[in-house]
């Protein structure tokens, strides 16, 4: 196994663009991360595209066939990843083995989702086609459904109060007012989602005991990087950031299937894989890029990939432990939360973000100091197809 | 314009009488107080000043329902509508919302529009409980006939509260009217009617002095922006 390095990243802006294909995006965010990585004329070998639902909203499939003749790269390989949720990092995981392999030597990894172009509620209920048909969705569960009942359990079980979540709603819309990429800019206060009486407008329960501010939007957007053996870099312009360690683990498809709903077993499984892999441990990481869909998601899983134990990650976020400055920085881009989830993208955006991270080129409002060594976790379902990356700056 | 004052007596409807509005304010997400107070007629030319741009949006409607609110202020302002009121939402003096609605008769409110000059921070539902509350606990009527142009505002007033449909027609021409009765809106309004009475002097000072507008570029940006709040 050769080790791979991403030499250039991209990323558009997540939000709502009316204006732009899915297409377009894919390109766009491709066209950043081949001029990033200074490949000039060359091409590359194969292009791995994450997505999860262009075959249902946009009624296109095979996108990555249309993206690598839309971007002149022909002959090279191409197909699309569908993953659910984690299709991004599904597609990293790819192009990654692929490099790794020694069959390829340059790989186009984009990630990305149209999903602003129907309603929320279709939004909605396209995201559910990932529950189990018969189990789940024919009941009408949705993905904030289940979140909202796996946060009553977590929180009865280990304590997690609402003043937790909030706290986690506040710093990573904060966040996302820093992040040029992110969808949602506006800083939010403790006061208009939670103390005052108007927070009940401002604030409504989605599915108890979650509310608005606990979700992520829904975004369109793309972000795309490229790989290649870290024995062939030559003098480069930007520190190379290795790809030290990944993980990837799957759980029951139904929650109710598990013996412990609130233990998200795949998530700790896929991150000590990635820990091993890289031959690091958690207290190495310098900045993590969790898969908060959900605020109650950022909480447990950074009790479950090993920053915190079981029952002191909402604790530490009210403490301002995973602040920027804090002693492990968790989504200063804004997570899923700020920067946004257009599903396919999200995978691939969290391995952009540790990488300018780690090449330690954002602003002073979001660059974690001297980071060196950057985690991420894409959550599939609900939490049954789970990938974790180890980063490292070389 | 010159005006013949003999045929504008004919010309002007019948107004019934019209309790105010009394101020109140909203703590929004972001921790900034939004006053809701009601216009005078002659604040319209300068309200016009921001729904203007706003005809020129086509997300989610705004532009129809900037149209028509662009009319029905103007109907007011000239006196071509009878028993009209609009109600305002501002913070730090800026205008960031409208809505309106008239008397129908004395028992039948009719709501006309509700219009979010900026946007993710729930203004538009703020607006329209103020103006909900204002047909049903202040002009005492015993119901509002309301219906949605846009899928925002369907989700926002038919099932939120939720309304009752009906087959009664709409003076806005569209689909039939739904029904907020008495009985609807004092259920829902725990949830969705907030505010507080009375508005601090400096609050209220502040957004009687001088009604502010946001720039035609921001308003677009805030409303059609990329952000898409």
């Amino acid at each position: 196994m050769r080790d791979v390095a991403i030499i250039g990243v991209g990323m558009i802006q997540f939000g709502r663009r009316d204006e732009d294909s899915l297409m377009d995006m894919l390109a766009n965010a491709s066209l950043k991360a081949l001029d990033d990585a200074g490949l000039g004329d060359k091409s590359v070998d194969a292009v791995v595209v994450g997505n999860m639902g262009s075959g249902i909203i946009q009624h296109q499939t095979a996108v990555a066939s249309s993206l690598v003749d839309r971007l002149s790269l022909l002959p090279a390989a191409a197909e699309t990843v569908e993953n659910g949720p984690a299709s991004g990092g599904s597609a990293v995981k790819n192009g990654l083995l692929a490099v790794a392999s020694g069959y390829y030597d340059t790989v186009l990894v984009v990630g990305g989702e149209k999903m602003r172009e129907v309603t929320g509620w279709r939004a909605t209920d396209f995201v559910a086609t990932m529950t189990h048909p018969l189990a789940e969705y024919i009941y009408g569960v949705t993905l904030p459904g289940m979140a909202g009942m796996f946060a009553r359990l977590y929180m009865e079980k280990y304590g997690i109060t609402r003043e937790m979540l909030v706290a986690v709603a506040i710093k990573n819309q904060e966040m996302g007012g820093h992040n040029p990429f992110a969808h949602v800019e506006m800083a939010i206060t403790k006061e208009g989602i939670y103390d005052d009486p108007a927070s009940i407008v401002n604030n409504p329960v989605v599915a108890d005991p979650l509310h608005l501010y606990d979700a992520c939007p829904v975004s369109d957007g793309a972000a795309a990087l490229i790989l290649c053996p870290l024995e062939k870099i030559k003098n480069p312009t930007k520190p190379p950031v290795v790809i030290a360690g990944f993980g990837q683990a799957t759980d029951t498809q139904t929650l109710q299937e598990r013996e412990d709903p609130t233990d998200l077993k795949a998530v700790t499984l896929a991150a000590q894989k990635a820990f091993e892999m890289a031959k690091l441990k958690p207290s190495d990481i310098h900045v993590a890029e969790l898969h908060d869909a959900f605020t109650i998601l950022e909480i447990a899983e950074s009790e479950h990939v090993g920053f915190f134990k079981k029952g002191e990650g909402g604790k530490a976020a009210l403490a301002g432990k995973t602040k920027l400055g804090g002693q492990i920085p968790i989504n200063v881009s804004g997570g899923l939360k700020a920067r946004g989830h257009p599903v396919g993208a999200t995978g691939v955006a969290q391995v952009v973000d540790i990488v300018y991270q780690l090449r330690h080129e954002l602003s002073k409002d979001r660059q974690v100091k001297n980071a060196q060594n950057g985690l991420t976790v894409n959550f599939g379902g609900f939490g049954n197809n789970v990938l974790a990356f180890v980063l490292r700056r070389v | 314009m010159p005006i013949d004052m003999e045929l504008e007596q004919v010309l002007r409807p019948h107004q019934y009488e019209m309790k105010p509005y009394p101020p109140k304010v909203i703590t929004l997400a972001n921790g900034k107080k939004m006053v809701v107070r009601q216009a005078v007629r002659e604040d319209v030319p300068e309200i016009l000043k921001s729904v203007h741009p706003c005809l020129f949006i086509d997300r989610d409607y705004y532009d129809i329902v900037s149209a028509r609110l662009y009319g029905e202020l103007l109907a007011w302002y000239r006196y071509r509508v009878k028993s009209e009121y609009c109600l305002m939402g501002q913070v730090d003096g800026y205008l960031v919302g409208v809505v309106n609605g008239r008397m129908e008769t004395d028992q039948v409110g009719m709501s006309y529009h509700t219009l979010a000059i900026d946007r993710g921070l729930r203004i538009g539902s703020h607006l329209f409980a103020a103006k909900m509350e204002y047909h049903l606990e202040y002009l005492n009527q015993e119901e509002v006939l309301i219906v949605a142009e846009s899928p925002i505002g369907f989700r926002r007033w038919m099932i939120e509260y939720p309304l009752e449909p009906t087959t009664i027609p709409h003076e806005l021409g569209g689909g039939d009217s739904w029904r907020l009765t008495r009985q609807i809106y004092f259920a829902a309004k725990p949830r969705l009617v907030v505010g507080e009475r009375p508005v601090p002097q400096e609050l209220l000072d502040e957004a009687e002095a001088d009604i502010k507008f946001a720039d035609e570029d921001t308003i677009r940006e805030r409303i059609a922006g990329l952000k898409g709040r």
